[in-house]
């Protein structure tokens, strides 16, 4: 009971950390339809920035102005470069944000080095908020589920209910239509993609002093967020916010489930040991697998279901 | 047809004039030492601080009459991690007639140089060359993979495990292993489990752990479960972010337990542990800056004061000194940097590191022997890691002799 319900907490902190990264994806890829490889890489210069920020004003101003700074870094990119490589297709889409992902690493180790930065949590937020049967949560956490929930809610209004988010809803399926009455196609474009920018680098701010900011944070976290992405359907924000949470549970309870397949088999009278035919797979305890197991649904989800959980249409 | 007589013209100046260069460079010039680790890459915060390690230790030894009254120069190739690249740098290091090729990072690499360089000096008697391995720790490598031509010049798994099970206070009783699921990762677990039950019987091993390499990113879920098992201590030989995030995410939800680790005094780890690391993190290491100042060694603080004035993170490698100073002696007792010639003299050279401990380099194996320390990251000590104001004080020394492991090597040496 006790680990059960620490464990359930972990699984939520963890899932909504992937929300926050993968809601900026979401939103470029179902808006635009690009597959945007450059997006962890964002997510890190997000984090960069606010240890910079931070050190000089606070972690208060740094939460504003690093999203802010990746926001104007998203619109730049979009402007200058995906407008002109939108005209080649999808695949060039692809395959330029694919190579600004490395030169963004490249940049970013230039200029910070290749140690991990001391980007620390503020004071005010380093302590426990709750103990639960001897585990302290730390109030930190309790802040990133925070901030996190407000995210989801923001974006989901802004979609739905202004009508900046009709116009881009609408600008997806038609633009030329959109275009003839009047609205700036483009530069509707331009906003999408440096919101999700802004979001990836809010992400960085609030991941990057919960875990350690390094060069390689971008590339340890990048394909996590595309299983979150394709597992959740495209154009669905709230396909995105349960796989996310789908993603956190099953990556914590793989750890505490000390099992294997040779003890499910067991339980239907089927003795494994290491000895028998291919008993060296069938005895691997699921905490040594876990991390991989977000791969196999995103497999098995593409076979069995190609628009994701609650995708609304076709990749 | 003028032009192009006039260009083969000067590429024919051009080339009498490098090889002209290159056999002064052989008869009197710098000994040129090829060093091979990945410079790029996700792993490259590792070649570069060794990098800059060996310069500051290569100047020194210049100044100090370098070998034979020639001076060394260091040769970087970037092996990307790769042992295919490894082979290339090898493959330049031989063309050019260096003597000596070092490499410290990832067993899978050292095994291939090895082979590679065992080979390469059978088949060219005329231009052999030596591989000083500077930190590839398994085992086997001079077990049953060993080679004359292979100088290991860091403690094995093995011994860093008896290190750390020697470490381990009489009231810990109960402990947690945790390693990434790969080769190093299973040797430690392997070693220190073979260990604990040979000098500790009663330590209990509650949780035993192996986790994918650098895919974990929220360590919470392995915390609770180190807290449900009740464990004193987690016994880590995970690097990287898979030791500093787990460190972090104990520290976040008040566990508490010790930690021993393997590398946590590497570039880095103080800054991503941080001040809350205070008292929990102990590491299994060859050297660190206070242990100069508490033994009274003055000149070697002095050495590490004037490193630390120029880079950014501490010394660690003193083994690294250590290395050249094996090389300097048995270059000059073998009167020739001939590889055939001082690797004979390497071979059972005892020399005084730098801080005034006898160093061995173990005949039948190739295998350095020499004393090992397990620090804690504290508060309270002279100097501090990275700006972090917690630095490493020394809680155990465990002598060379301890660590005087039984081998397998069966070496083969040349007629």
């Amino acid at each position: 009971m006790e680990v059960l319900l620490v464990s359930l907490l972990n699984g939520l902190v963890y899932g909504m950390l992937l929300f926050m990264l993968a809601s900026g994806l979401t939103l470029i890829f179902s808006m635009m339809g690009v597959l945007n490889f450059a997006h962890a890489s964002v997510y890190m210069l997000g984090a960069y920035f606010a240890y910079d920020i931070s050190r000089h004003v606070g972690f208060w101003p740094a939460l504003v102005l690093a999203p802010v700074l990746c926001g104007a870094v998203g619109a730049l990119i979009e402007m200058y470069g995906l407008r002109r490589v939108h005209r080649n297709g999808h695949i060039a889409e692809l395959l330029f944000t694919f190579g600004l992902a490395f030169i963004i690493d490249k940049a970013v180790q230039m200029a910070w080095g290749l140690l991990p930065v001391a980007y620390r949590v503020p004071a005010v937020l380093d302590r426990p908020l709750f103990t639960i049967y001897g585990t302290n949560f730390h109030a930190y956490r309790g802040f990133m589920l925070l901030i996190s929930a407000l995210m989801f809610c923001a974006i989901w209004l802004m979609l739905t209910r202004t009508r900046l988010g009709l116009v881009i809803q609408a600008a997806l399926t038609h633009p030329e239509m959109v275009g003839a009455l009047g609205h700036n196609v483009p530069r509707v474009f331009t906003t999408v993609f440096a919101g999700g920018s802004a979001l990836a680098g809010l992400a960085g701010v609030i991941g990057g002093n919960y875990l350690v900011t390094e060069p390689s944070m971008a590339f340890t976290m990048g394909p996590i967020v595309f299983v979150v992405v394709v597992f959740g359907g495209l154009g669905s924000l709230a396909g995105c916010f349960i796989a996310s949470l789908i993603m956190g549970f099953v990556q914590t309870f793989a750890v505490v489930f000390d099992v294997s397949l040779a003890n499910v088999l067991a339980l239907v009278g089927i003795k494994v040991t290491e000895a028998s035919w291919f008993g060296e797979v069938l005895t691997i305890p699921l905490p040594r697998i876990g991390a991989l197991l977000p791969y196999v649904m995103l497999v098995l989800i593409l076979l069995f279901k190609p628009r994701g959980l609650m995708g609304t249409r076709d990749t | 047809m003028f032009n192009r007589l006039t260009w083969s013209a000067v590429a024919f100046a051009l080339t009498l004039s490098l090889t002209s260069g290159v056999d002064l460079a052989r008869a009197q010039g710098t000994i040129k030492i090829a060093y091979t680790d990945p410079l790029s890459g996700p792993f490259a915060q590792v070649g570069d601080q060794n990098l800059q390690q060996f310069k500051y230790i290569i100047d020194w030894i210049n100044a100090r009459g370098g070998a034979l009254g020639r001076k060394f120069e260091l040769v970087a190739f970037d092996n990307k991690s790769q042992p295919s690249d490894a082979l290339l740098a090898l493959k330049s290091a031989t063309d050019q007639n260096m003597p000596i090729i070092m490499q410290c990072s990832g067993s899978n690499i050292a095994a291939a140089l090895i082979e590679a360089v065992d080979k390469h000096n059978e088949r060219n008697p005329d231009n052999r060359i030596v591989y000083i391995n500077c930190g590839a720790v398994a085992t086997e490598l001079t077990n049953e993979k060993c080679s004359y031509w292979h100088f290991r010049m860091d403690a094995h798994v093995g011994m860093k495990a008896e290190t750390m099970v020697r470490a381990l206070p009489k009231d810990v009783t109960k402990v947690y292993l945790l390693n990434q699921d790969y080769l190093f990762g299973q040797s430690v677990q392997r070693d220190v489990k073979a260990f604990l039950a040979k000098l500790r019987p009663d330590v209990k091993v509650v949780g035993d752990e192996l986790i994918p390499l650098g895919k974990v990113k929220d360590f919470s879920p392995y915390t609770t479960k180190i807290k449900a098992s009740g464990a004193q201590a987690v016994l880590t030989g995970n690097w990287g972010p898979d030791m500093t995030l787990l460190i972090k995410a104990g520290m976040d939800s008040g566990l508490d337990v010790r930690y021993y680790t393997m590398y946590a005094h590497l570039g880095g780890g103080a800054t991503a542990i941080g001040p809350g690391g205070n008292g929990k993190v102990r590491s299994i290491m060859a050297f660190h800056e206070n242990i100069a100042v508490e033994t009274g060694k003055t000149d070697t603080e002095g050495w590490t004061k004037q490193f630390r004035s120029t880079h950014n993170f501490d010394f660690y490698a003193a083994g690294f000194r250590t290395i050249f100073e094996f090389i300097q002696a048995a270059m000059n007792k073998a009167k020739s940097s001939d590889p055939a010639k001082f690797a004979q003299a390497l071979e059972g050279l005892t020399i005084t590191d730098m801080l005034g401990h006898q160093v061995t380099m173990r005949k039948d194996d190739h295998q350095i022997l020499s004393e090992y320390f397990v620090g804690v990251f504290t508060k309270g000590v002279k100097y501090d890691s990275e700006g972090t104001g917690l630095g490493w004080k020394t809680e155990v020394t465990v002598p060379a002799k301890d660590l005087d492991q039984p081998n397998t090597c069966k070496m083969k040496r040349p007629a």
